[in-house]
């Protein structure tokens, strides 16, 4: 976003990605959108002419031949994506025409637009806020049904509603205890300390659940990432297979049948779930199964759900339990481990006490009858989406700028808290209070510092 | 000296001898400027048109701030005053402050000797009748009795008296203060120009006399003794201390008044406009805190020898029966003789908009304005933005940079930032609420601070600067002993139990010992074992220091912090003449008063009144580093 100097000229570009399509779409934006436009456009009416939110049939000439013939979408400002004129012309796809066509645009006077630019002009026409606009970038780059409908929210505005509510109390009572210290002389107190705390705790409670909701809110983005590990012959590309619903992997009955990772992405109810079936885990001189263990290691430290199978028919070996305890020690903290008992159509012999995990962490399946593997499905479903209850009142933070944000603000809030609880006076409280109301208002653009937002604008595509 | 006929040239000239002009006079004269105060009256210089006290909450902040910059309303209340008291002391340090009652005809007689035997500056008894103006230059004045004389420089501290109206209830006279006539003429000149006018009211409470008040019913007020002078120049205050009184209104006394708010011209007007400021009047505290029984009311002799008793906390403008009847409801007036009612003023002010933050006007270089004319009520207020524009006429005389305080500085800064930034419809009061860095901003610090500013000025005098250093000297090396040395529980603990703090089990920092809640700096002698210290830690100023520096550490980084974010914006500069018509995206309003008020930075633009949060985005956007 370093080309940008004022909005007076008019922008254009390719809205719809690069290469082969059934259309494509160029968008123009600016006081002079109709003016450009109408030099290579020949339709009933000119795009000058025609009123907002209509569509015209036409054709693109150049040099006196035509390019295309097009559908031009008129948008008159304030009432359109960015706020300025725009004209959106859908031509056919194509690289060769839509490039001819953007090249017409700005023979005849439109500058290229630079990325993010039609969203930043609408961010400073006042159409969207911060929160918004970054959304926009979500949106396009929403994967799955939660991904698309979360940023759809955010462009709606319903984290912005969500910060100004926030911001709006918090600054109501910033300006009591301001307020009071005016009076000090006459002892009069404004800020009831008791309704204040109860204020701040509870604006805090709220704060906190946006914070802890970053977790399913990155989950809804970029989607869930399941190991699944285990003894040789357990099961886990049968497994694997049977959750792509494909024959992704190799199947045998021979011990060490898979040696590199396979991994696989798939949505499961509107949620992307990335799987990877690994090499079985045991000690091995072979050079290249040796290899995948090590590989296997570095996905289990690496995921957001470990699936320890287990071939149940088979009775435990003395060296599982290191094995299993190994697996532990390697991944992180956040990530959840689950117990799968795999052959519970054959006789079981294991114990799954044994493993020592929770009842909600273990299940047992079978890959030959699928037995239990609905179930499966929903405990792994449940162990990723324990922030993410699809409530429509709070708000899910996909965004790491506003996690952090939120978390900056929550440790004021819990200082100011403190200091109320304390019965310190209201120009201590007043501090911390203030802050908060900076971390929250750097959300949607309040109090945010320039070279974040240059840094938010530059990270979108051209076109948008 | 008062001169009869006076020079043709001067370097500056003062109009005005209130609060403001006996600032300013003064200061350009100390800073080597051949200066001349014009006022009608020298007897009527330093005159306190309203109660004869100075500081109280915020206003002792300004009052510190003019001392530690090289002022002198410091230095006359403390020659002057006869009662003193630190206000709010059961609240944090930044909301301290300062007051003190003085004498009255004390005062000003005081302000008078030291206006009329200053060196380099003239007194002229006089009235501006136009100035003159050529090329957007000041030139000089043309005064009432035929003079034109000559200036560099103006600083107009005219006050009240700009077409001064007084009302009583419905009753109006002519005046800028009781008994003294209004000036006419300037305003007319000054909006020849192209300056904007407005108009401004401003109450004050009746007067009574002290014989007619049964002090048995009221709470004697004893001043604090021995008083914390307002300068830092003051070594101790020897006058005789006096009590005030205190009494309360009640629940009759509101309804009375009550009775009369459809005729109060302060209040009719105001109400649809009431915004969360405090306004003084008694009909306001009422109408705003309709659930409260009672509100102080304050009796303040005017000096030791007057019979007159200011009523404080009773400013009003409401019809003089009604004044009067109310009074009565209150104990210990229920005899009360009323020597006068209390009356609102109202005056022409040119708002503040107009001006640079040096307190020159943006329309005519060389013209400063300062005090009430800028639409301010208040001494302390006044004699800031006089000491400001003195020191700028002196400074633009002498081809010197403008001196700028700014909003994390000092109070003064963040009054005149508001002035030129905010518009307001009410005289402008200084308040603790608006300063948002106020706990860096105390009135304990206000020497270090800004002390060090008034010497590269040329107000502070080398001693007081190496007194500074010596004092900033010992603050380090008691908190650096502090933060070095740790105590045994067998040492620590009698101290804590006679406190009834929580006990050590294992040694700790003196410094941890002094975060406690319970803990005061002079608490920890006896756990000093080097005598040095000890001998540092007894002198009141470095122990004031030492124990908010260390107590509030986290509280004054965060602060830090915070001035750190604002003065980031402040640094991002709006080029000059910036063009806003060309900005589409600006709302209609924002861009009206950005290219008014011509902002100097981001910062600044972020505080205009009118102009929105995404105005400012769209600004920095635009304007790159
Ligand atoms: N009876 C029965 N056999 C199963 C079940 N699941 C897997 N098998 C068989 O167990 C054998 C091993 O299955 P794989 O899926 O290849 O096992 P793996 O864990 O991927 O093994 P490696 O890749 O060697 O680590 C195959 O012969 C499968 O047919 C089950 O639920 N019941
Ligand atoms: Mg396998």
């Amino acid at each position: 976003m370093t080309t940008l100097r004022d909005n007076a000229d008019t922008i254009a570009a390719c809205a719809t990605p690069a290469g082969e399509g059934g259309i494509a779409v160029l968008r123009v934006s600016g006081p002079r959108a109709f003016a450009i436009t109408d030099i290579s456009f020949r339709g009933t009416v000119t795009a000058a002419r025609a009123s907002s939110h209509t569509l015209h049939f036409g054709t693109i000439v150049r040099a006196g031949e035509a390019v295309d013939t097009v559908v031009v979408s008129v948008f008159r400002a304030p009432h359109s994506y960015t706020g300025e004129d725009v004209a959106e012309i859908s031509c056919h796809g194509g690289f060769f025409v839509s490039q001819t066509i953007l090249a017409l645009l700005l023979e005849s006077g439109a500058r290229l637009a630079a990325p993010g630019e039609f969203t930043l002009r609408a961010f400073l026409n006042g159409k969207m806020d911060l929160s918004q606009a970054e959304a926009v970038n979500d949106l396009i780059h929403a994967k799955t049904e939660k991904a698309h409908r979360t940023s759809l929210q955010q462009l709606e505005g319903k984290l912005s509603r969500y910060v100004r509510t926030l911001r709006q109390e918090l600054l109501d009572l910033c300006s009591l205890f301001e307020l009071e210290l005016d009076f000090s002389e006459e002892e009069i107190t404004l800020a009831d300390r008791d309704a204040s705390a109860r204020t701040i705790a509870r604006i805090r409670g709220t704060v906190d659940d946006a914070v802890a909701s970053y977790a399913g809110g990155k989950l809804v983005r970029e989607g869930a990432t399941v190991v699944l590990a285990g003894k040789p012959n357990a099961g886990k590309s049968s497994l694997l297979n049977i959750l792509l619903n494909e024959n992704r992997a190799i199947v045998s009955h021979i011990p060490g049948t898979t040696r590199d990772s396979i991994e696989e992405s798939i949505s499961l109810n509107g949620l992307l779930f990335t799987f990877i079936d690994t090499a079985g885990l045991r000690d091995t001189v072979d050079e290249i199964e040796l290899e995948g263990v090590r590989r296997t290691q570095q996905h289990v430290a690496a995921a957001d759900v470990v699936v320890v199978l287990i071939d149940a028919s088979v009775p435990p070996e003395a060296e599982d339990a290191l094995l299993y305890k190994k697996i532990e020690e390697t991944v992180s903290g956040h990530t959840v481990l689950l117990y799968v008992l795999n052959k519970s159509d054959k006789h079981v012999v294991f114990d799954a006490d044994t493993t020592g995990t929770s009842p909600t962490r273990r299940c047992t399946i079978s890959c030959k009858t699928h037995e239990g593997i609905a179930a499966f499905k929903d405990m792994l479903y449940a162990a990723v989406l324990p922030a993410y209850d699809g409530d429509a009142q709070s708000v899910t933070v996909t965004n790491i700028r506003h996690k952090q944000s939120f978390e900056l603000a929550g440790a004021s809030l819990r200082r100011a808290l403190d200091a109320v609880e304390a019965g310190s006076s209201g120009d201590f409280v007043a501090v911390d209070l203030r802050d908060a109301l900076d971390h929250l208002g750097t959300i949607i653009g309040i109090t945010t510092p320039d070279d974040i937002l240059n840094n938010i604008f530059s990270k979108f595509c051209i076109g948008k | 000296m008062i001169l009869t006929a006076p020079h043709t040239q001067y370097d500056v000239i003062v109009v005005g001898g209130g609060h403001a002009g006996i600032e300013a006079s003064l200061a350009s004269s100390r800073m080597a400027c051949s200066t001349l105060l014009v006022s009608l009256n020298a007897g009527a210089i330093g005159r306190m048109s309203c109660n004869p006290a100075i500081g109280g909450t915020a206003k002792g902040h300004l009052v510190r701030e003019i001392d530690a910059l090289g002022g002198e309303m410091g230095k006359i209340a403390d020659a002057t005053g006869i009662q003193f008291r630190m206000l709010n002391t059961s609240k944090g340090p930044a909301v301290w402050s300062p007051r003190c009652q003085s004498d009255r005809e004390w005062y000003a007689r005081e302000a008078q000797r030291r206006t009329c035997t200053a060196d380099g500056l003239d007194v002229l008894e006089d009235s501006v009748a136009r100035l003159i103006i050529e090329d957007g230059t000041v030139r000089g004045i043309v005064t009432d009795l035929g003079h034109s004389i000559f200036c560099t420089s103006l600083v107009l501290c005219a006050g009240t008296f700009l077409n001064g109206l007084m009302h009583t209830g419905e009753k109006q006279r002519k005046g800028g203060r009781f008994g003294e006539a209004p000036s006419r003429g300037l305003t007319e000149c000054l909006t020849g120009h192209g300056f904007i006018a407005g108009r401004l009211k401003t109450g004050t409470p009746p007067r009574v006399t002290l014989s007619s008040i049964d002090l048995d019913k009221t709470e004697a007020q004893a001043s604090d003794d021995p008083p914390v002078p307002f300068s830092y120049q003051t070594e101790a205050i020897t006058n005789r201390l006096i009590p005030m009184y205190l009494t309360y209104t009640n629940l009759h006394t509101h309804s009375i008044l009550r009775k009369g708010f459809d005729r109060s011209p302060l209040f009719t007007g105001r109400i649809k406009g009431i915004g969360p400021r405090y306004c003084p009047s008694v009909e306001d505290k009422i109408f705003r805190f309709a659930e409260r029984e009672r509100h102080h009311i304050f009796l303040e002799p005017e000096g030791y020898e007057s019979d007159v008793v200011y009523v404080n906390g009773f400013s009003t403008s409401l019809p003089e029966e009604i004044q009067f009847e109310a009074l009565k409801t209150i104990p210990g007036l229920d005899r009360v003789q009323m020597l006068r009612a209390g009356y609102a003023v109202e005056y022409d002010f040119f708002p503040p908009n107009q001006l640079w933050h040096s307190l020159e006007t943006k329309l005519v270089s060389g013209l400063f304005f300062a005090g009430q004319i800028n639409g301010t009520s208040g001494y302390e207020e006044a004699a800031g933005q006089g000491l400001i524009a003195g020191i700028n006429a002196a400074l633009r005389a002498q081809k010197r940079d403008p001196f700028i305080l700014r909003r994390n500085e000092a109070y003064i800064g963040v009054m005149i930032d508001d002035l030129i930034n905010k518009s307001t419809d009410e005289p402008y009061r200084m308040f603790t609420s608006r300063a948002e860095y106020r706990l860096l901003l105390r009135q304990d610090n206000a020497d270090r601070r800004l002390m060090r500013r008034g010497a590269e000025i040329g107000l502070i005098a080398r001693w007081m600067i190496e007194r500074l250093d010596e004092k900033e000297h010992a603050i380090a090396r008691v908190i650096s002993y502090f933060e070095s040395s740790s105590v045994s529980p067998l040492d620590a603990n009698p101290v804590l139990e006679a406190k009834g703090d929580a006990l050590l089990s294992e040694n700790e920092m003196l410094s941890q010992l002094l975060k406690r809640p319970l803990i005061r700096a002079a608490d920890l002698h006896p756990l000093i074992t080097d005598p040095a210290i000890d001998v540092l830690l007894h002198r009141p100023d470095v122990r004031g220091q030492v124990e908010i520096d260390v107590k509030f550490e986290g509280y004054l980084k965060r602060q830090q912090e915070q001035v750190d974010r604002f003065e980031k914006t402040e640094s991002h500069e709006i080029p000059e003449g910036f063009d806003y018509g060309a900005l589409a995206s600006l709302s209609r309003e924002g861009r009206e008063r950005l290219a008014k008020i011509r902002p100097r930075s981001i910062g600044q633009a972020s505080r205009i009144s009118g102009v929105t949060d995404s105005d400012v985005t769209v600004l920095s956007i635009f304007i790159r580093r």
